[in-house]
C-alpha cells in the first residue's frame, strides 16, 4: 500500500488495537463499542488430524464431482434418447433426461459443497476490519491529471486546428444517427390493419375441423364450432397473422333466449358468430358455457354474455366481443355479410 | 378315446356332458330358429324399454318428470338420446345428489351397464337423439394422433388444458380432468355436451375427428402416457413450474444457506 493510495490525512489520526472502536461511552456514543470479540480457533486450527479429515472430505467431494461428470458423459453416450423408465414419484420419464439431470446436479453440488466445507474448516477465518476512507484523489493527483490533459490538448493542436476539431465533433455527432435510422425497421405504422380482418361480404365460414363450409342445420343449439374465412389456408405464409384477427367462434342459442335485438338481427336463426380474441389483451377466448351462454377468458377471467351482445359481465375487458354479421348464401352455406364493424382484440390508442 | 372312457366315472363327468348337451341344443336352436329373430328382437327391445321405464320411474322421475318432460329440478330428457344417458349414468353423474350445486361431479356408478342400457333405451324411445357409439367409433385404431392433438388444442384445450388435465370455469364450475376417462364416455360427451360443455356434433366435428381426439388423449393422458421430463405439476406449463422453482428451488437454497451459517465451525461452541 503506497502512501499515494492511502495518504496520511485520510486515515484516522490515532489507530488503536481495537480497530477504531470507541471503548468508552461519552455523550456522542452513549454505548461503548465492544470491538471485535477475541478470535476463537476451530478444531481444525488446533488438531492437525481434524484438519486432515477435512481435507479428505473436501477432496472426496471434488472427486465425487469428477465421477459425476464422467457419469454425465457416459449417460449421454450410452442411454438411447427414446428409453423410458418408471421412477417414483416422477412417473414414466426419459432415462436419458433423468441420468443427465442427476449426474450434472451431483457434479455441481459436490463442487459447491466442497468449496463451502473448505472455506469453513480450512481457509483462514481471522476477522479483519477494512477502514473506509474518502474516494476522492489527493489534490496533487488531480492537478497532475488536469495538467496532463491540457498538455495533451496542446500537443494534439486541438485548439489551434479548428477545422479538425469541428469536423471531428461533426463526425461524432452523426455516428449515432445510424442507430437511430435503424429504428425505422420497427415500423411502418399499422395504418388501418388493426381495424380490418380477412372477413368481408360473401366470404364463406369454413369449419376449422373439417375445412368445409357449413350449413345452418350443421350447427345445433348448444354446440361450439370454430371457423376461418374462406380462402385462408393453414399452410399460407401469413396464416397466423390473419387468423390472429379473423378467428371466429360459432354458437347457436335459441332465438327466444337472445336478449339483445342487434345480436339476434346479426345472427342467422340464432347462429351467432363472435370474434374469438379477447378485447382485454387478446387471448384466444372460447371457454363457452352452453347453459349460461357465458364465455370466459382464461387469462384474466373476463366474462362475456354471448346472448346479450357479448357484453362484459365480469373482469377487466373494456369492450364487448365484436360480432360478425352472418347470413346464408344462395347455395345454403353460412357466409359473412360484412367485416367486423369494429376493431377486434385489445383496445389501442387511436381505437376510439 | 381310451383316455376319455377311463374318466367316464369322474365326479365332474356328468357336468361336462350336461354342458355339452346344452351347448348343442342352444347352437341347434340358434341355427334352426332365425325366422323369429326380428320378432324376438323387437320384443326384447320393447321389454328393455319397459325395464328402463321402471328404473326411470324409481330413480329419475322425481327430478326429470314422470314422462321425461323435465321439472324445475331437472331438464327435459326428450331427444337427448341414449348417448347422453350412457354418459350421465355411466360416469355416476346421474342420479345427482342435488340440482342446486354449481356442477354435478362424477362419482361411483350405481347402475349396472345392463340397467344403463335399459334406461338409455327408454330415454331414446322418448325422442330421437344420438345413439351410444360403437367400439369401432371410439377405439383409437386407425386414428391420426397428431391431427387429434391439433383438433384437441383448437376445440377442447381452452377448458380441459392441453393434455386434458382439466381447469376452472366461472362460479364454481370446472372442466374435469380427462385422465383415464373411458373413451366411450369422451365420445359421448363430445356428442351430447353434458352440463355446461358445448356439444360437438358429427356435423361440425366428424366421427374421424372424434376418433383422432380420443387417440390423442390416450397418448398424452392415460396410464400409458410418457412424460420425458417427469413431474408434470398439473401440466400447466410455465406457471406451475415457475412457482415450483421459486418456492422449492430458491427456498431450498435459502434453507441450505441458513443451515450452513447456523452451525459454527468453532471448536468451542457458544
Amino acid at each position: 500500500m503506497s502512501s499515494q493510495d492511502n495518504p496520511e490525512k485520510n486515515l484516522p489520526t490515532a489507530q488503536d488495537t481495537t480497530h477504531g472502536a470507541v471503548d468508552v461511552a461519552d455523550e456522542k456514543h452513549p454505548f461503548a463499542d465492544p470491538g471485535l470479540p477475541p478470535h476463537e480457533h476451530r478444531i481444525q486450527d488446533i488438531d492437525e488430524r481434524a484438519a486432515k479429515r477435512s481435507e479428505r472430505t473436501v477432496a472426496l467431494l471434488f472427486t465425487l464431482s469428477m465421477l459425476a461428470t464422467i457419469g454425465f458423459i457416459a449417460s449421454f453416450v450410452a442411454i438411447p434418447v427414446e428409453k423410458m423408465v418408471y421412477i417414483f414419484p416422477l412417473g414414466r420419464i426419459s432415462a436419458l433426461n433423468f441420468a443427465l439431470g442427476v449426474t450434472l446436479g451431483i457434479a455441481l453440488f459436490a463442487i459447491g459443497a466442497g468449496a463451502v466445507h473448505w472455506a469453513r474448516t480450512l481457509m483462514s477465518d481471522e476477522e479483519l476490519t477494512d477502514e473506509r476512507h474518502p474516494i476522492e484523489a489527493p489534490p496533487e493527483v488531480r492537478t497532475k491529471v488536469m495538467d496532463d490533459f491540457r498538455q495533451g490538448a496542446k500537443e494534439s493542436q486541438l485548439g489551434r486546428r479548428k477545422l479538425i476539431r469541428n469536423t471531428m465533433f461533426g463526425a461524432l455527432t452523426l455516428v449515432p444517427l445510424s442507430g437511430v435510422v435503424l429504428l425505422r425497421d420497427l415500423g411502418p405504422l399499422p395504418e388501418d390493419k388493426l381495424r380490418h380482418t380477412a372477413w368481408s361480404r360473401g366470404k364463406l365460414l369454413i369449419n376449422q375441423n373439417t375445412n368445409e363450409p357449413m350449413r345452418p342445420s350443421d350447427i345445433v343449439v348448444g354446440s361450439l364450432t370454430f371457423a376461418k374465412p374462406e380462402g385462408l389456408d393453414e399452410h399460407d405464409h401469413g396464416f397466423n397473422n390473419e387468423i390472429a384477427k379473423a378467428a371466429l367462434m360459432i354458437v347457436r342459442i335459441q332465438p327466444d333466449d337472445i336478449k339483445d335485438k342487434r345480436t339476434l338481427e346479426w345472427s342467422h336463426e340464432g347462429i351467432l358468430a363472435y370474434s374469438k380474441i379477447c378485447t382485454h389483451v387478446g387471448c384466444p377466448i372460447s371457454l363457452y358455457e352452453q347453459q349460461t351462454h357465458h364465455v370466459l377468458c382464461p387469462c384474466h377471467q373476463s366474462t362475456f354474455d354471448l346472448s346479450d351482445g357479448a357484453k362484459v359481465i365480469f373482469g377487466p375487458a373494456g369492450h364487448p366481443l365484436p360480432q360478425l354479421r352472418i347470413g346464408v348464401n344462395d347455395e345454403g352455406y353460412l357466409e359473412a355479410l360484412a367485416d367486423f364493424d369494429e376493431p377486434v382484440g385489445p383496445a389501442f390508442w387511436e381505437r376510439g | 378315446m381310451k383316455k376319455l372312457s377311463a374318466r367316464r366315472r369322474h365326479p365332474l363327468a356328468a357336468l361336462v356332458v350336461l354342458l355339452l348337451a346344452l351347448a348343442c341344443t342352444g347352437g341347434l336352436y340358434a341355427v334352426f330358429a332365425p325366422a323369429d329373430k326380428a320378432q324376438a328382437d323387437e320384443t326384447a327391445q320393447s321389454l328393455t324399454i319397459e325395464e328402463g321405464k321402471k328404473l326411470y320411474t324409481v330413480g329419475c322421475a322425481s327430478c326429470h318428470g314422470t314422462g321425461g318432460q323435465g321439472t324445475s329440478d331437472g331438464p327435459s330428457l326428450v331427444g337427448v338420446g341414449a348417448a347422453a344417458v350412457d354418459f350421465q349414468v355411466g360416469t355416476g353423474r346421474m342420479p345427482a345428489h342435488t340440482s342446486q350445486a354449481a356442477q354435478i361431479p362424477d362419482k361411483r356408478t350405481i347402475y349396472s351397464q345392463a340397467e344403463i342400457d335399459q334406461l338409455a333405451a327408454y330415454i331414446a324411445s322418448l325422442g330421437a337423439g344420438p345413439a351410444i357409439p360403437t367400439e369401432e367409433q371410439y377405439s383409437p385404431e386407425g386414428a391420426d394422433i397428431a391431427k387429434g392433438g391439433e383438433l384437441f388444442r383448437n376445440n377442447c384445450a381452452q377448458c380441459h388444458n392441453f393434455t386434458g388435465k382439466g381447469g376452472a370455469l366461472t362460479h364454481g364450475k370446472y372442466a374435469p380432468s380427462l385422465e383415464d376417462v373411458d373413451p366411450k364416455h369422451i365420445y359421448e360427451a363430445m356428442l351430447t355436451g353434458p352440463q355446461n360443455m358445448p356439444s360437438f356434433p358429427d356435423s361440425t366435428m366428424s366421427e374421424q375427428n372424434k376418433k383422432d381426439i380420443i387417440a390423442y388423449l390416450g397418448e398424452v393422458n392415460s396410464d400409458k402416457s410418457e412424460s420425458p421430463g417427469g413431474m408434470e405439476l398439473g401440466g400447466l406449463g410455465p406457471v406451475s413450474e415457475g412457482l415450483f422453482g421459486w418456492i422449492f428451488g430458491l427456498g431450498g437454497l435459502i434453507a441450505v444457506a441458513v443451515w450452513v451459517a447456523a452451525r459454527t465451525a468453532k471448536a468451542k461452541k457458544s
